[in-house]
């Protein structure tokens, strides 16, 4: 579905992106993950030729970006929604408006199956009572969830996810994400999920990617990746969750920071493949929902 | 002495492609303004946001330089015996000059930086960029919207400060200093004529273009953060301003 080979970008004398390679196969959910400023947005926006590469080629759908005409790249954009990272609504439209403008624009529908599509989106993201709010009456976790719907309104088959989760607290953020883990499971969707939300969202893509230094350095499953000895990869692993084993007081503070990989760091957080399971069935415990109706923290 | 040759002429290529490239965006612009569809809900906004809500700032100058030109104007007339020509030199003055140029200033200070900030804004929190990914032209939504309510605006408000101002230089001459309003009025129809009001229009018409032009392109090609957006928006007003006057000079030697 997304094929991307030896891809390269650089800005000015800096190399962003040296030779990054990788593959999302039909339906399945992908997480990118990697340091801060190297280089997951821009890699998200070269696949929907947001910007150009500098060298290497991406297929999507089958099709060659750079061979693609204006036209052909247009009917490509139309099958992908793309969630930003600070949700890129209208600051002059309200939320229905947000949600009904590709609608309006890109399609032949009327004003009556515009505004039943719509309602659908709204419901399902949980908002249906927002729609006359504006975007700055919003919340942080209400805009994303409006530019997930405005991003499935058009029934994409691909769908790429900017850190949607930034700047959530961690109740709204384990919502936001619940909701996309609902979404992929009923719509199917293909899906690249670029977040810092390690391990949370282990629970909800098939496969990992973490880019490092300009290149991919592994694309395994969450089990795998979690047990890889590569140090790039235990490091930036257990510097969350030795974070999140701080939070739970079951080590010093200091003594997390000053040796992030430090073996007393362990907990059920820790990154060993059986710990992660054990973490999965928990969370799965408290996180599947037996109605599909999604419930969020209240924020309006 | 290589040295500064190769730097003078890198500075002067980059100039020169920065040129180049704001000249693409204002023919792809004024390409677009002239093909379907044009999105006439937000151009009336549009024009409602840059005509009427100027209003008051440019009925303002208007009464304020009519009367100033009146003031200054009424000694220098009396010192020759011509002070009888004061209604054709402040009219004259408005129509053919300070209408077009102080109107255009006033927008491109009011209206024109918040265009540049609004559009800075939205490239910066990538609502630009989502325009492009539903397949939608962003010049069409977001520049041609303020190229056309410009161009409508500037007109209107041209010939708003020039009656205004007019009426401005009537009180100062006719009721202050004593001159008759008959003479006033009457000489100003001798002397004014038909190519004087065109030429104004025509003079508002390219600024109105230019305010459109440079307020749109710096905003879109902001850079990100608040500091860009701040950058953009000062940048638009010094660039617009300095060009509505350089254009002022070619436009009067080419029209009158």
């Amino acid at each position: 579905m997304i094929r991307v080979h030896n891809l390269w970008k650089s800005f000015g004398r800096q190399e962003v992106l040296r030779g990054v390679s990788f593959e999302v196969q039909p339906g399945e959910f992908m997480a990118l993950i990697g340091g801060s400023g190297c280089g997951k947005s821009l890699l998200l926006k070269l696949l929907v030729s947001l910007l150009k590469p500098d060298n290497g080629r991406i297929w999507v759908s089958g099709k060659d970006l750079a061979a693609s005409s204006g036209k052909e790249l247009e009917s490509l954009r139309s099958r992908i929604g793309f969630v930003f990272q600070g949700g890129a609504l209208f600051d002059s439209m309200t939320v229905y408006d947000n949600v009904a403008f590709p609608l309006r624009e890109k399609t032949s529908l009327g004003e009556k199956d515009i505004r039943r599509k719509v309602t659908g989106e709204l419901e399902l993201v949980g908002l249906r009572d927002a729609e006359h709010k504006f975007p700055a009456q919003l919340s942080g976790g209400m805009i994303k969830r409006v530019a997930l719907a405005r991003a499935l309104v058009r029934d994409p088959e691909i769908v790429l996810f900017d850190e949607p989760t930034t700047g959530l607290d961690p109740v709204v953020s384990r919502a936001v994400l619940d909701l996309f883990n609902e979404v992929h499971q009923r719509l199917r969707l293909t899906g690249i999920l670029v977040s810092h939300e390690i391990p949370r969202i282990f629970e909800i893509v098939q496969k990992v990617a973490m880019l490092h230094e300009g290149r991919i350095v592994a694309v395994e499953s969450p089990e795998r990746f979690c047990a890889s000895p590569e140090p790039v990869i235990r490091q930036f692993v257990n510097g969350n969750t030795t974070a999140q084993s701080c939070l739970n007081g079951e080590t010093g503070p200091r003594a997390c920071f000053e040796n992030p990989v430090k073996p007393s760091c362990s907990s059920s957080f820790s990154c060993s493949p059986s710990a992660f399971r054990d973490f999965s069935i928990t969370s799965t415990r408290t996180t599947t929902r037996t109605s599909p109706v999604l419930h969020f923290p209240k924020m309006n | 002495m290589t040295r500064w040759i190769i730097t003078l002429g890198a500075a002067f290529m980059t100039e020169i492609g920065r040129l180049g490239k704001a000249g693409m965006f204002l023919s792809q612009s004024l390409l677009d303004c002239l093909t379907a569809p044009i999105k006439g809900e937000r151009v009336l906004r549009q024009t409602w946001f840059i005509g009427w809500k100027s209003m008051l700032v440019i009925a303002l100058t208007g009464t304020f330089t009519g009367m100033v030109v009146a003031l200054q104007g009424f000694p220098t007339l009396r010192r020759v015996g011509s002070e009888a020509l004061l209604g054709p030199m402040v009219s004259l003055s408005l129509i053919r000059e300070l209408g077009p140029v102080l109107t255009a200033l006033m927008v491109t200070g009011r209206a024109g930086s918040a265009i540049a900030a609004e559009i800075g804004i939205m490239r910066t929190t990538e609502q630009i960029d989502s325009l492009e990914l539903m397949g939608l032209n962003p010049l069409r939504y977001v520049v041609v919207p303020n190229v056309l309510a410009s161009l409508l605006a500037l007109p209107v408000l041209t010939v708003v400060f020039d009656v205004i101002g007019i009426l401005g230089g009537y009180l100062v001459g006719v009721r202050l200093l004593g001159l008759s309003g008959g003479t006033y009025f009457g000489e100003m129809s001798n002397y004014v004529e038909m190519k004087d009001i065109l030429g104004g229009i025509y003079k508002a018409l390219t600024f109105g273009l230019l305010i459109g032009w440079v307020c749109c392109y710096k905003g879109y090609h902001s850079r990100f953060g608040a500091e860009g957006v701040s950058a953009a928006t000062t940048q638009a007003v010094v660039n617009a301003s300095v060009l509505i006057l350089v254009c002022d000079y070619f436009v009067t030697s080419v029209v009158f």
